[in-house]
Parts: C-alpha cells; structure tokens; sequence
C-alpha cells in the first residue's frame, strides 16, 4: 500500500505495509541511511528523528500514524543548535565507532534548541534515552555545554 | 559455473552440513587449508585479489605499497589492514603513515585493506589477518611507519628524476615536495605515478621521536565529521542494486535443530520473497528489513532439542560451586600455599561469580554477500578477516582466493566481531548456497537475535583463601578458578591452550606481578554448549576483579592503606608502581574521603599496557551508590595518540563498568532469559562517571589501549563501597549482591 509523508520538507511517496516502521521505510525504501537500527524497542535512540520538531524513535513509528506530520532526519538536520553540537562533536572529538551518534546529535540539538543553557541534569535528562555502547557520553556531556557557550557567543 | 548451480532446486543447504555447527574444530580449519596448516596455505594462496591491487590497476590511484595510495588529487589514502569498531585504530595508522610521509593532515584518508594475509596479517597472530588483544598499533607501528617513509623516498625519487636535480636535495614538508634551489616544487599527486613505478628502496631511516609532528599529538580523527551526518559507512548502510534482505530464526537453544518447519503464514506477508532452510536455521528473505522480521515472527518451527544445552543458571551454578571445593589443574605453583596458609594468623576467603555477558556491540550484525558462482564478495565489519574468507570458501566450495571481503566501518565490536568460527560470514554463505543463483543477499541481525545469540563473555567463578602473617603480611595464597575454555575446538586451541590450561581462563591470576610468596593456581575447565568468546580484555573481565578486590580485602584486615599496601608488593620500579602511584596522587589519595562519599582503587595490567583507577563514589540510601568520577592513569608505552588514548581509557571504563552495574546474561533450561536492551539495560549517560585521564611518559614500544581501560573499573568502585560501608560485593552484576549488603 502506498503512504504519502514529509520528510525533509518533501513529499514522499512510500509503498509498504502500514506497520511498517518509519525506520525501515527512511532506510529501505526512501535510501536515507543516517538514521541507524539499535533496538528496534524504543530502548536505545540509535533511530532518532523529529516529527514535527520532536525527538521520535522511529522503530516504533509506523507509517500509518504520521499523516501530515513533518519528519525531519539526520541527513538533513541543520540550524544554529545542529551547527554548533556537529562542531562541538568535532572539537571535542566525541564518536568511536559513532553509530550511535546520529541519534545522540538529534537529541543534542533539540535539547539545545529548548534549553539553550542546560545543566549536567539537564543532559542526563534529555539524553538518557540514548545508548552509546562506545561510552562516549564523558565527551558527550562536556560538548553539550561546549555547543551551548558557542551558541551564546 | 561452479557444480552447486548445477541443482537449483537445492534449497535447504543443511545435507553437506558444511559449516553447520556452532565451532569448526581444529581438524575442519586445516582440511580447509588443503592440510598445510593456516599461515602456509592462506600466505600463498590470495595473490592480486584486493581492492587494493584492483585500484593500482586503475590509472585513477597509485599503490605505492600494501598500505599507502596516492591519488592524482594528493589524497593519500592509508590501506588499515585492522578493523576500525571506534578504537581509532585506522586514525592511528593514518598518522603513522602521515608522519614518515611528512604529509598535510587534511590530504589523508583511512581506508580499509582487502583481505589478503600474505599482505595484511597482524604480526602478533602469525599469518593471519585480523584483529584483537589491543594489538593493532603494537604490531604495526615499525610497519605503518616505513610504509610512510618509504613512500616518501619513491615520491623524492620520483621528482630527483622530473627535475634532473640530486635527491639529496629535494624536501617534503607539510604535503608539498620542493627543490629549493631550482624553485620547483609539487604535490604529491603530480608525482604519484612515477613514484608507484620506481622499485622500492631496500631499507629507510624512520624519524627521531623529537622530529615527531603527528605521533603523540592530538590530531583530528577524520572519521568523526562523516560519523556526525549519519555518513553511510556501515554494513547496516551497504546496500547494492536490487539485494533481499534475510532474517534468520536460529535455534532457542544453543545446539538445537530443525526437525521441520511451517513456512505458510510468513510467505503470505507482503515484501517476503522465498524461505529456505540452512544449516543456522530458517530463512526468511523477502525485499527489505520490516517483512524479513515479520515474516520470521511468523515462522511455525519444530525444533529437536535433544542435542541442545538444557542447563540454565541455577544448575551451572551449582556445578561450578561444587567443583571451587574439589582440587583444579594446577596453572602456577610457587612453594607450599597449603603448608603457608595452615600456619597462617588470618586467613581470608572470598567466593567469586561472574554471570555470561552479551557484547552488544551497537550496530546489530548485519553482512551482505554476492555469490556469482565463481566469486564470492563479502561486505562486512570484518575483524577477523582471514577466519572469514576461509569460512565462506570453505562453505561454497571455492578457494580462500575467490572470496572478497570489503571491511566496512564497524558499528562497535568489543570481541563479538572476532569469531574464531566467522559465523556471521558463514551464514551469508550458507544462504547464498542455497539460493542458488546470482544474487546480492544481505542477513539482518535484529538485537533479540544479538542478546540471545550466544558467544558471551563465559560465566566464572572464583575461589580464593590468602594467609596473613601477624605482622599483616601474605604468607601464602591459594586461588581456584571455573569456567569455560573460550578456545577448547577452534583453531586457536593449538596457540592458546597449554597443557589444558586456556590462558585466556587465567590470565591476570597467573602471572600477576604481586610478590606472593606460595601461590597455587588452580583451573577447572568445564564443558556448557553455550558458544563463548572473548568479552573487551577477555580473562582479565573476572581475574582483574579477584585479584584487587582480594588485595583491598587483606589491606583492611592487615590495617594498611590499600595503595601503600600494594606498593609494597610490587617490584620496585615497576610500571605498575608508576601508574598507581600516578592514580593516587591525581586522585588526592590520602586526602579525607567527605561523608556520604567513598574512594577505592585498583591496578592492572593487560594487554601489555598498565592501568590504575581511583574511583570515587556517593553512598545513598541502603545499597543506593553513584560512581562520580574515576581518575585514570595509563602506561602504554609511546603515546601515539594521546586524545584516542584518554577515549578509549573513558570507552573501556563505561564499558567495565556499565556491565558491573546491572548487565548478566542468564538462561533458564537452557534458554537465554533476556532479550533486548529493555532486559540488558545498558549503561546510560546518568550512569556515567566523570574520566579523567593521565598518561605516563614512555619511550617503550606502544601497546594497545582499547580493552586496559576496562579490567580496573570493577573492582576500584567495590573496594570503594568496601572502604565507605565495610561491606564486599563479590558477585556481578553489583544488583546481585543486594539484599546481603548494608
Ligand atoms: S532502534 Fe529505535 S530506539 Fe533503538
Ligand atoms: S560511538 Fe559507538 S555506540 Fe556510540
């Protein structure tokens, strides 16, 4: 069957089975390949998009409940908050094997983009969701706040 | 056409029984080598098959040698022969290629090398290509390195001859090669073809450390920009024109079969292709990812258990109990640790459990593979890549040499990517045997597949009595060990396993450099069908634990300070001195420990590397603690990476002590009890500690850095609950130890 969505400001047109996850359609069927698989339970953040701006887990997001609903990727996330946690990932040399980080950088940035100042609770908070089996997160809490003061200045 | 197209109807592969089993024996490797034993046979037997050798042919690339392509537009590519699974290892030896080349950093690119022992084998494991045992900078550091100066050489060589000037006077700095006097000077690529046709010079003077631009400075890894746009470097991203996607029901019990199965509702769901049986299982194949899952749910099989493991925990455990009381194989004996301790004034006992662990690398395995009949190509993290091609020849029924194996960006691996059977790999050729025909096929690990997948880290237990003289010395110490051999029948029993000792059983216990007078090891290797494998620093995961959690236990009892108290058994000088008196003194050891908060420390070697961690931790309410940070000191010899090196120390602390915190594998009847990352809950960043990290100054040969980190976390914040709360935690996950706590 065939679903029509947004992603990325454009309409796509996706034919597969309405349960089938927003995952595996981005990946299967559309060819977007930043989006990654960890858990496929909602348990991990590896598969972590936007719909309508927040921060979804797209394994469990079938591509019959978004309707209108804008879906926003790695692929195509920019902005001053992406920006400045892409370039506080680099600074602080965040990733290992970095397949987690996809996610880790969509939840980063919309943290950033609601809390411009976040404190270590506030990281923690918004960042739990997302496993990194490579332990990055020393870095990942230290290049919040890194993203956060360029942001500022 | 190779004879299996000869019967296209052959669909359920499962007769030849070729790679059928969990663990090829020793006997099946060398048949697959023709007899000659590995090294001889896989040495000879890959010529000019590499992407390498394939891009030298093209005029686009220059192969200068095994490990360094220049291109026409200066990009010098470095070949890594290890796999990359964010240990930094292709970075690592981009910059030892960078440094003898004197090359701009931005013109390099890490790159993966072919599989092609005779070429890329790690020094450290004969003539095999692979790896492991933090041994990828180790065993290619003079290697790497000549490969850089070497290429410089040709590339001097090659403008002396364009300009008609004397080599001797020609420089390259910074990427550009020049002739002062003359004016003339170039890129790298202008010079590249006559540099790759120029025959190598015989021998190269490497650099002066003090002349080092790169080596031991903090250079930008340049994986990490792709790795934050969701770059698609993984095999979960590998997806050639037209591939189907399989899932695989394996048994629910290690070593059940198929007696039959009932394909009739999954080949109803939309997307699925075709089921087939093969020798892992059932497969279901089908357009993409989703219906391949759904259709695997929808399976209806009969499974034979009447080979499969039964056992679950509780009857393990029980048989490992029993055996810690009955005397073991003796793996070390200094003196009379019987005689020491009958005379002891104190004796202290501890009984140790060590639960099976999953690996859970973050990327699902996942590998796709192209059989046209004659070769086979492989996409993969591969981490042992030799292992894989032997496999999938051997179950397709080809040479080693018809067998491609592309190395992609692995997605973590901590172990589970190096598989002395590669039965990952042999899968994909199981099921591209039995389609049958031309066709790109891709298996779909889900995480259920990888939690219940088997090759953990084994369970262990331990049993150790040490003797205290009255003056607080140890007299005498007697240590007894249970578990699995991770080698026993695999082609790596011959290496590994001496006089029935696995040393990856003991390690870290044998050989421990404390100056314990009467000592006696003792191991039981015991037999469970559960597949192991080695687990981020292997035998040191529960010896490092023992062994410092003991140690902290008799400074108590002796009134001693627990890192005096270690100083005092090390040899003088020692680098485990240098590391621990490094922790201490970063850490503020001596300094008052505040209420509500506890310190504890530990040290240990592996690897070849030397690590000590001072932990400090917040006690909460009942058994409620939180671990705040973990001060960090390192000896690995010349830092060729100090950045990489803090990262993986950070890496392999939340790796060791994620697992410590609440991750076991259990299995009832047989059966593994958990399922995904809901009932192996990872560690969280709210777990983790605040890393600090320090390296110790060293001349010496550099040694690996990805699994060292791990051993010590464990058992410096034990000792720190010990030291807060007089209370032991013996057993991991801590989680089981509660209710006897507080
Ligand atoms: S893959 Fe979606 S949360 Fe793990
Ligand atoms: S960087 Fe490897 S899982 Fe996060």
């Amino acid at each position: 069957m065939a679903f029509e969505i947004t992603v990325n400001g454009e309409k796509r047109t996706v034919d597969a089975d309405a349960d089938t996850p927003l995952l595996w359609a981005l990946r299967d069927e559309l060819g977007l390949k930043g989006t990654k698989f960890g858990c496929g339970i909602a348990a991990c953040g590896a598969c972590t998009v936007y719909i309508d701006g927040y921060p979804s887990r797209s394994c469990v997001t079938p591509i019959d409940s978004l309707g209108e609903a804008e879906v926003t990727t790695i692929d195509a996330l920019s902005g001053k908050a992406a920006d400045a946690v892409r370039q506080a990932w680099v600074d602080l040399q965040v990733p290992q094997c970095g397949y987690c980080q996809s996610g880790q950088i969509m939840a980063a940035a919309a943290l950033l983009s609601e809390t411009p100042k976040p404190s270590d609770a506030d990281i923690d908070a918004a960042m739990s969701g997302n496993v990194c089996r490579c332990a990055t997160y020393h870095r990942i809490r230290q290049a919040i706040h890194h993203a956060a003061e360029t942001m500022e200045g | 056409m190779r004879a299996i197209f000869s019967n296209p109807t052959h669909t359920d592969g499962s007769a030849d029984g070729t790679t059928g089993g969990f663990r090829p024996s020793r006997r099946q490797f060398l048949i697959a080598t023709g007899g000659a034993g590995l090294g001889l046979m896989i040495g000879g037997a890959l010529p000019g098959l590499g992407r390498a050798e394939a891009a030298a042919g093209e005029a686009a690339e220059n192969l200068i040698n095994p490990f360094v392509i220049i291109r026409p537009d200066d990009t010098v590519a470095v070949l890594s022969k290890h796999l990359d699974m964010g240990q930094g290892t292709a970075h690592g030896l981009t910059t030892l290629v960078a440094e003898e080349l004197d090359a701009r950093w931005e013109q390099m690119s890490p790159e993966f090398a072919p599989a092609d022992a005779s070429k890329y084998n790690n020094t450290a494991f004969g003539q095999v290509q692979g790896t492991g045992g933090s041994t990828a900078i180790a065993n290619s550091f003079t290697q790497y390195r000549e490969a850089g100066a070497m290429a410089r050489a040709m590339l001097v060589a090659a403008a002396a001859e364009a300009w008609g000037v004397p080599a001797g006077e020609v420089t390259v700095d910074d990427g550009t090669i020049a002739h002062a006097a003359s004016g003339k000077s170039a890129g790298f690529g202008a010079m590249a073809a006559a540099a790759a046709a120029m025959s190598p010079p015989s021998s190269v003077t490497l650099k002066d450390p003090s002349q080092f631009r790169y080596i031991g400075k903090a250079t930008t890894r340049l994986d990490v920009k792709p790795k934050t746009e969701g770059a698609p470097i993984f095999a979960l991203d590998h997806a050639p024109e037209g591939v189907l996607v399989a899932a695989i029901a394996r048994p629910p019990k290690f070593g059940a079969t198929v007696r039959g199965f009932d394909a009739s509702e999954a080949e109803k769901i939309n997307g699925v292709v075709r089921v087939l049986q093969i020798p892992a299982g059932i497969a279901v194949v089908a357009k993409s990812t989703w219906p391949a899952f759904k259709g695997r749910d929808a399976l209806k099989i009969d499974w034979d258990e009447s080979k499969a493991e039964t056992r679950g925990t509780k009857e393990l455990r029980a048989e490992y109990a029993a055996l810690l009381d009955q005397p073991g194989k003796v793996f070390q004996s200094d003196g009379d640790s019987e005689g020491a301790l009958a005379g002891a004034a104190r004796v202290i006992e501890g009984t140790f459990e060590f639960p099976f662990l999953a690996h859970a690398p973050m990327e699902p395995h996942d590998v796709t593979i192209h059989f046209d009949g004659e070769m086979a190509e492989v996409w993969t993290g591969s981490q042992l890549q030799t292992v894989d091609q032997m496999v999938a020849a051997g179950t397709l029924g080809i040479e080693a040499a018809q067998v491609r194996i592309n190395t992609l960006w692995a997605g973590g691996s901590f172990g589970r990517r190096a598989i002395y059977d590669s039965h990952i790999v042999g899968e994909a050729a199981q099921l591209a045997k039995a389609w049958g025909t031309p066709q790109p096929l891709k298996i779909q690990w889900s995480r259920e597949d990888d939690i219940k997948g088997g090759y953990y880290r084994p369970a262990y237990m331990h049993k150790v009595r040490a003797g205290l003289d009255t003056e607080g010395n140890i007299v005498g110490w007697h240590h007894r060990i249970v578990g699995q051999s991770i080698v026993a029948g695999t082609a790596f029993e011959p290496g590994m396993v001496h006089d029935g000792i696995d040393h990856t059983s003991v390690e870290g216990v044998a050989g421990n450099s404390y100056r314990i007078p009467n000592f006696q090891g003792e191991l039981h290797t015991v037999t469970v069908g559960v597949p192991p494998l080695w687990w981020r620093s292997v035998g040191s995961t529960h010896t490092a634990f023992v062994m410092e959690t003991m140690l902290d236990d008799l400074a108590a009892a002796a009134g001693r300070d627990p890192v005096e108290f270690r100083l005092a058994l090390l040899p003088e000088g020692s680098r485990e001195a240098g590391v621990l008196k490094l922790a201490a003194e970063k850490a503020g050891w001596g300094d008052p420990v505040p209420e509500g908060k506890a310190r504890g420390v530990a040290v240990h070697k592996s690897f070849g590397s030397y690590v000590a961690q001072v932990a400090d931790v917040t006690l909460g309410e009942g058994d409620a603690y939180k671990v705040d940070r973990i001060v960090c000191a390192v000896d690995c010899g010349v830092a060729v990476n100090p950045d990489n090196i803090a990262a993986q120390m950070e890496g392999g602390i939340g790796y060791g002590l994620g697992h410590a915190i609440r991750n076991k594998i259990t299995l009832t009847d047989g059966a593994v009890d958990q399922t995904n990352f809901d009932t192996y809950e990872p560690m969280r960043i709210d777990d983790m500690p605040f890393v600090e990290t320090h390296i110790v100054p060293s001349a010496e040969a550099p040694t690996g850095v990805g699994e060292p980190g791990t051993p010590p976390a464990a058992p410096a914040v034990s000792n720190a609950i010990f030291a807060g709360r007089g209370v032991r935690w013996r057993t991991l996950p801590f989680t089981d130890n509660r209710g006897g706590a507080a």
